[in-house]
């Protein structure tokens, strides 16, 4: 939803970054306000994922110009668990497992540490059960998934849902989606973009990171952009998308080599 | 937060201190006349004295284990005190109230309380400080139910036929070059006699406190579990922080006849060395129980994250028919620390089975070893082990082993071993810190999760206390 009026949340200047010496991006320029739904989409290695672990601060990728403006502060500031404590959520494209840890543990610690940071009080196991089997409701998980250790043997639309349970925990004010489509059956893509619309609001906002239109059928964008080389090539409407599926990505691509 | 795991700086060890009390000891050194003296200086009958001087002879005959994966110079057997006492608790302790008040600070400090007003979650306690003990909570109410728990100094007067009986029976003084020495020179340790039938009414635990720099710690422990008894003992252990190396060569025997049942707990947490391996207590311990009667069960719980050197074996024979071992194991080793410990499991009886869970976790340039003998003798027909051995890296200076010694001679036994090597990943860190989990939490979360299996094991306060200890060790060990 777009309103001119609205809070900018996120803003990105002339973002560069790079990996063990490699530059992947490159003067990246990126708003987002209230209430906004973005798309991103480029091919494999235009730097789509490395700009979201950026954002969260993946210590594997060093920022070396531009800044990062988030709620008014300065986000490149931050340890990476002070980012997500102050509402950036990245769902990941592999979500990791950890054995031992059980996911309702997990998402109690994560809950509370966000309530810290928020100077609200902490609340017990009890609240939280009754809290956390809410809204596994959102994603239409089995509470059964909470007793088992994090995304330990769970399949690949399991680990997904399990992250959208945490967005709908942790309430973030920027969620970033990576490839959160990927590895999903046409039931799963439903359950979790029905459980990211239900999540959006005027007061937040959603980035999805895809290559793929299919997404966007279920989540409908208000933004299109198109990353090529490190930095964004094109940005239009939900159409945008459509066009990018029947056309591919050479039109633009080839254009961003000529300049 | 820097691109590895790696730089481990460990939260200072809190029980560092050293209580000034004035002490009685004999001269540095080991001869037959130390062995005579201390056995005078605990006024022990000829039988002990015999047991003592048949064990340093075998031990001369002995040379120092050079198999276990560790590496220390050159041990001078005759540069340390065998014997250590402070000076009141020389006279007989009448009761609690005569304990010189600097000890009951001490322990008090380190968050034992000798004082029955205070009792903590129905655990009685015997508490050794260098070469005593200092006093044993409990003793009337547990002498009720025909419970003998005391220390060994005072059983070998007060109960030298159950001494006879069994002191030296699971571990003869002629096992191996720190047992027979243990055997020569031990000056204190707990008794426990549990009478048949009886249900120990609450847990019993010994701490153990070295103080004295020079000295060496040997302490013995016998457990006697009768017929259908069944008993819990927990065991703690600190001790200030020297430059140089103290050595703790024990020896815990434990006894468990038909339908018995012994669960011992050991949280061990020596001084462990500075973060430059400086310092730090050589643990060369001898521990074994003998389920002796059938359907007999002996489980081992450790929570190892102290000394410079661990040396540690918790074994069981299983003798009775349908006996059960159990061995679960925690050994936490950072900086320099060097741990070989794990398990033997001997099954001699029919039906025998056992259970084998060892978890190790290795940071900064420690080497951390497990190593395991399941044997099968050929009639132990039906016997069945279980092991699982695992392993988890922080950073990349650190060295995990596995030595697992498998011997079967009869051919209706079951064996399964598992084996793991895990790392703490810079992502899965990277992953809770996105949900908001700071490094500290995150690592203290993972290896409580990796330890849990063994954590189940603990009783109550001290799985709390484990917990709290390892998140305490790692602290800062992500940088």
């Amino acid at each position: 939803m777009i309103n001119e009026n609205a809070k900018t949340i996120l803003s990105v200047r002339n973002l560069h970054a790079s990996v063990e010496g490699t530059e992947i991006l490159r003067g990246l320029n990126f708003e987002v306000k209230a209430g906004e739904i973005h798309a991103i989409m480029g091919l494999n290695g235009s730097g789509k994922s490395t700009f979201s672990k950026v954002l969260a601060g993946h210590p594997d990728y060093e920022v070396t110009a531009g800044e990062v403006i988030f709620k008014g502060q300065n986000l490149l500031e931050l340890e990476p668990h002070e980012r997500a404590n102050a509402g950036i959520f990245l769902a990941f494209q592999y979500p990791l497992e950890i054995p031992g840890v059980s996911n309702r543990d997990f998402l109690r610690v994560a809950y509370n540490a966000h309530r810290k940071a928020n100077d609200e009080e902490e609340i017990d196991v009890f609240d939280f059960d009754d809290l956390v089997e809410e809204r596994a409701g959102v994603v239409k998980m089995d509470v059964s998934f909470l007793d088992r250790s994090v995304n330990e043997g769970f399949s690949g639309g399991e680990k997904k849902r399990n992250e959208i349970l945490q967005m709908a925990l942790l309430k973030p004010l920027l969620s970033i989606l990576d490839e959160t489509d990927s590895g999903l059956d046409i039931d799963a893509l439903k359950t979790v973009s029905g459980g990211v619309n239900q999540l959006s609001s005027p007061d937040n906002a959603t980035v999805l990171i895809t290559h793929y239109q299919r997404l966007l059928n279920y989540v409908v964008p208000d933004y299109v952009h198109v990353m090529c080389g490190g930095h964004i090539i094109k940005t239009g409407g939900k159409e945008l998308a459509l066009e990018l599926e029947s056309r591919g990505y050479d039109w633009l691509t080839a254009k961003e080599a000529v300049a | 937060m820097s691109s590895n795991v790696q730089s481990v700086v460990s939260q200072p060890y809190k029980y560092g201190f050293v209580t000034d009390i004035e002490s009685d000891s004999l001269p540095r050194g080991l001869s037959e006349d130390v062995v005579r003296a201390i056995s005078a200086k605990k006024e022990e009958p000829p039988f002990m004295l015999d047991f003592r001087l048949k064990a340093y002879r075998r031990w001369l005959t002995l040379s120092e284990p050079t198999w276990p994966n560790v590496k220390y110079p050159k041990i001078d057997y005759n540069n340390i005190v065998y014997y250590s006492a402070p000076k009141q608790a020389e006279k007989k302790l009448g009761s609690l109230d005569e304990v010189d008040p600097t000890l009951l600070e001490t322990f008090d400090k380190l968050g034992i309380s000798i004082n029955e007003q205070k009792r903590l979650a129905n655990v009685a306690v015997d508490v050794v400080f260098d070469s005593v003990s200092i006093a044993t909570t409990f003793k009337k109410d547990l002498a009720k139910h025909g419970i003998i728990f005391c220390s060994i100094s005072e059983a070998v007067k007060e109960h030298p036929d159950l001494i006879k009986k069994y002191l030296g029976t699971v571990v003869p003084v002629s096992d191996n070059y720190f047992a027979a020495l243990n055997s020569a020179v031990f000056s204190d340790g707990s008794f426990v006699y549990i009478p048949k039938g009886v249900k120990c009414p609450m847990d019993l635990s010994t701490y153990f406190r070295m103080n004295n720099g020079d000295t060496g710690q040997f302490e013995r422990t016998l457990i006697v579990a009768e017929e259908g008894s069944s008993v819990t003992y927990l065991e703690g252990c600190t001790a200030p922080m020297y430059d140089t190396n103290q050595l703790h060569a024990a020896i815990v025997e434990l006894v468990a006849l038909d339908n018995a049942e012994i669960k011992y707990s050991t949280v061990q947490n020596w001084f462990a060395g500075d973060e430059n391996g400086k310092g730090g207590i050589y643990n060369f311990v001898t521990k074994r129980g003998l389920c002796k009667g059938a359907n007999s069960k002996i489980s081992w719980t450790q929570v190892e994250t102290g000394s410079a050197i661990t040396w540690k074996y918790p074994s069981c024979v299983l003798v009775g028919d349908n006996s059960v071992g159990e061995f679960y194991s925690v050994a936490l080793t950072n900086h320099y620390q060097q741990a070989d410990t794990g398990t033997k499991m001997v099954h001699v009886g029919k039906n025998t089975r056992s259970t084998i869970i060892s978890k190790g976790i290795s940071a900064g340039k420690s080497k951390n070893s497990y190593r395991g003998l399941v044997q099968v003798n050929p009639k132990a027909e039906g016997a069945r082990n279980y092991s699982q051995c695992d392993s988890m890296l922080l950073g990349d200076t650190s060295n995990a082993n596995t030595f697992p010694y498998i011997q079967v001679q009869n051919s209706t036994a079951q064996v399964e071993h598992e084996a793991s090597t895990s790392k703490i990943g810079e992502d899965q860190l990277f992953y809770f810190a996105q949900r908001g989990i700071s490094p500290e939490d995150a690592v203290s979360m993972i290896i409580s999760g990796f330890c849990r299996d063994v954590f189940n094991e603990l009783p109550m306060e001290f799985a709390a206390e484990a917990d709290k200890l390892l998140s305490l060790k790692l602290e800062n060990s992500v940088g």
